[in-house]
């Protein structure tokens, strides 16, 4: 009898809400978080648009009760506050009473002040305030969350560009499963920087624009920043806390696409692979999934590619599907879990969250997404993509309990 | 309790001439120096010509390690395609991070290109190998500090215990640059001199020589290739309580059906600093007094992943029933070599043990 793997808690902050409930209002009234820059400082300011948690540095330390503490990154931030909701929402409060592992994801890491950093040290090598630096490695961040909730068992860090927190659920769901761990928080953060926004730029995939995924006249995508964990736990877990599940972790695959560096297959060789082991892990037949969470960023190449790996999976009958990154922007990193965690709302509440802005189908697939919020739908299992650069491919199935 | 797993091939890039698997530290690089570079195989017999100039040091080092150790396990000419890709990496890319990044900030943020951006990411290395292998399967990158390579270790223990894979192809590498090393020397992680690095057990000194490399396992759910070692088990112990290794250790060889006895040589992570080293004399010093030690770090150098090259010095010490004269610490001699253990932390917050067999 093969391990089930339950969702028992979940923290989100993103350009749109500091937690799981003001993230669930905005998706409900449709507010976008995608805008002008207001905090970042970049040249890039009044030219391309930016989904930003709207609170500085500062403030962020002082929601995470962190206040005065010089070593903390935006990332660490962000995540530490994601974290903290995560755990508290599954009504943890001995975090050490079983085997609990902390799985993390970014892809910048401390970026945000080794930007900083380098500015002085690339002038003169030997200035440049070391604090600024000494937390750039992806590593960091998840010890300083690790040591703010107190998960001392396990932890590591996934960095698998834009799919990366949905392979830290997958891989604590894993850990699981073997029997190594009985609870894991897994998920990712990722804050905008200047590094990021630039090299997405000179990729030209930046719309200058609010994003339109999956439409015919795409332009881009629109980066965000942010943060999600989820709870997951083994059965003996739950059971021992009697605690309510609000999600099974039905199946997950990864795959690798194997076709560029950056750019998705024409045929979306590993998106279709990925979704297919994860089908095949659920035991599920693809008509029973009643929501696709699409990765849909919004450029060219990955919407074109995913629309025809999805007609490919659900052979022509796509269940109803969109990008909720149209609301929180792609948060890289953070977007599996982000993703997870706003996948489990649409099947609580059983609502299904709109891809804004839609208005014409891509012509060579001629399928259109969810436009409008759509209440009073059973949804029973959802099916979440995240494909990141080196065509790393990653599929989730989350079930209603 | 995890299935082992069966070493069936290697390719180490290194400061060594480990890329040639038909040599073990025959020959060693002595230097005077504070940072260790890997010597490089020719990379043209791995990659495409034209690919090769657009590799950073890194993506070089790692895909040409993970083409030689498939070709190390493979029995004939068809190449091996392994179930899955895992890799750690500590700080990843980090010469075409810097690329990128001082560009950026010469350049005020304008004429940049994206090669060096689209280069950075961490996942780079096993995404490439991915590509040239056109393997379509479970590909995961770890970049978790001094836990990066236990990481992706541990994962494959868990992906073939599981049984989603019968083969892993297993990578652990990092490259050091000079502002990397300038910035690390700045924070006291490196020696401020250069030092003979054959001699910095003798006469330690602050701070670690730097180093770099690429060491990739071909792993397996039973024995075939090579058959180099077995890799019975890991262990990764956060800031753990002052004290505490030893009795952790104990539990470690315990679950294994082992104790302290049974262990025939053990390498600990020792870089020649007294207070990286002094965390080691402990356990040392109470469990494993009377036996054969080695060490590593002063052929590979200290990076986040050198465990990695620390687990490829046990393999081959396992593969040939030699312990080389450099790779030796002073003390006992070493007899029979059956059971290796080899523990290894990072600034004393990341520790980790590795329990590795001869098959």
């Amino acid at each position: 009898m093969p391990q089930k793997v339950y969702i028992t808690g979940m923290g989100i902050i993103s350009s749109i809400g500091n937690d799981v409930g003001s993230t669930f209002n905005s998706l409900l009234e449709e507010k976008c978080g995608i805008g002008r820059i207001t905090l970042l400082e970049t040249n890039l300011k009044d030219k391309l648009p930016l989904a930003e948690v709207k609170m500085t540095t500062r403030e962020l330390l002082d929601h995470a009760g962190v206040s005065g503490r010089k070593n903390l990154t935006r990332t660490t931030l962000l995540g530490m506050i994601a974290a903290r909701e995560a755990i508290r929402s599954a009504g943890i409060e001995n975090i050490s009473e079983c085997l609990t592992g902390l799985i993390s994801a970014t892809t910048v890491g401390g970026m945000d002040r080794s930007e900083n950093f380098y500015k002085e040290f690339l002038a003169d090598p030997k200035k440049g305030r070391l604090i600024d630096i000494v937390n750039h490695d992806c590593g960091d961040s998840t010890e300083r969350i690790a040591d703010y909730t107190g998960i001392m068992d396990y932890m590591t860090t996934i960095s698998t560009a834009c799919s990366s927190s949905a392979n830290s659920i997958m891989f604590g769901a894993q850990l699981i499963k073997a029997g190594f761990l009985d609870r894991v928080i897994a998920g990712g953060t990722d804050s905008v920087t200047k590094f990021t926004l630039n090299g997405f730029n000179t990729l030209m995939i930046l719309d200058k624009e609010s994003c339109r995924p999956f439409d015919e006249n795409r332009q881009g995508l629109s980066l965000g920043e942010g943060a999600a964990f989820v709870v997951l736990e083994s059965e003996a877990s739950v059971m021992a806390r009697s605690k309510t599940v609000l999600a099974t972790l039905s199946g997950y695959g990864n795959a690798n696409d194997a076709y560029h560096q950056t750019a998705s297959s024409p045929e979306g060789t590993g998106a279709f692979l990925a979704m297919q082991a994860a089908l095949k892990l659920s035991g599920l037949r693809p008509e029973e999934i009643g929501y696709v969470n699409v990765h849909g960023t919004g450029t060219q190449n990955n919407d074109l590619s995913e629309g025809i790996a999805l007609k490919k999976i659900f052979e022509g009958k796509i269940p109803p599907f969109s990008s909720t990154k149209t609301y929180t922007g792609h948060t890289l990193g953070a977007a599996g879990a982000v993703e997870a965690v706003i996948s489990i709302l649409a099947m609580q509440h059983g609502i299904l969250f709109p891809n804004l802005r839609f208005e014409t189908p891509m012509k060579e697939l001629n399928i259109s997404p969810i436009t409008r919020v759509t209440k009073g739908i059973e949804i029973r299992h959802v099916l979440s993509n995240s494909f990141g650069f080196g065509g790393n491919n990653s599929t989730l199935i989350l079930s209603r309990s | 309790m995890m299935k082992p797993l069966y070493i069936q091939g290697i390719g180490n890039v290194s400061p060594q001439k480990s890329y040639d698997n038909s040599h073990f530290l025959d020959e060693v690089a002595e230097v005077e120096t504070n940072m260790l570079k890997s010597l490089d195989p020719n990379y043209k017999e791995y990659i495409a010509g034209d690919m090769v100039r657009r590799m950073s040091r890194i993506i070089k080092m790692g895909v040409a390690a993970g083409k030689i150790c498939l070709a190390d396990a493979a029995q004939g000419p068809e190449p091996l395609i392994p179930d899955a890709i895992i890799t750690g990496t500590g700080l990843g890319c980090i010469e075409d991070t810097e690329k990128f990044l001082s560009n950026m900030i010469r350049n005020n943020e304008e004429f940049l290109t994206p090669t060096a951006f689209i280069q950075s990411t961490h996942n780079t290395v096993s995404a490439q190998i991915a590509l040239l292998l056109k393997c379509h399967n479970y590909n995961f990158t770890y970049v978790h500090r001094g836990f990066s390579f236990e990481s992706a270790l541990l994962d494959s223990f868990v992906r073939i215990g599981s049984g989603e894979a019968a083969t892993v192809l297993l990578g652990g590498m990092d490259e050091m640059t000079a502002n990397t090393f300038t910035i690390l020397q700045r924070l006291g992680q490196y020696k401020q001199k250069p030092v003979n690095n054959l001699n910095i057990f003798r006469e330690p000194s602050r701070g670690a020589i730097a180093g770099e490399g690429a060491a990739f396992f071909f792993v397996a759910n039973k024995p075939g290739g090579k058959n180099y070692a077995r890799i019975e088990d890991l262990d990764t112990i956060y800031r753990p309580d002052k004290g505490s290794i030893p009795s952790r250790m104990l539990q470690f060889l315990e679950r294994n059906g082992k104790n302290q006895n049974d262990i025939d040589l053990v390498i600990p992570g020792v870089n020649g600093d007294p207070a990286n080293d002094k965390v080691y004399d402990e356990v040392m010093h109470n469990l494993f007094q009377d036996k054969a030690q080695a060490a590593y770090k002063h052929l590979c150098g200290e990076y986040e992943t050198a465990s990695a090259f620390g687990l490829w010095l046990a393999a081959m010490i396992l593969k040939t029933g030699q312990v080389p004269a450099p790779a030796r610490l002073p003390g006992i001699i070493p007899g029979t070599v059956r059971n290796i253990l080899l523990y290894n932390h990072y600034h004393d917050l990341d520790h980790s043990l590795m329990l590795v067999s001869s098959i």
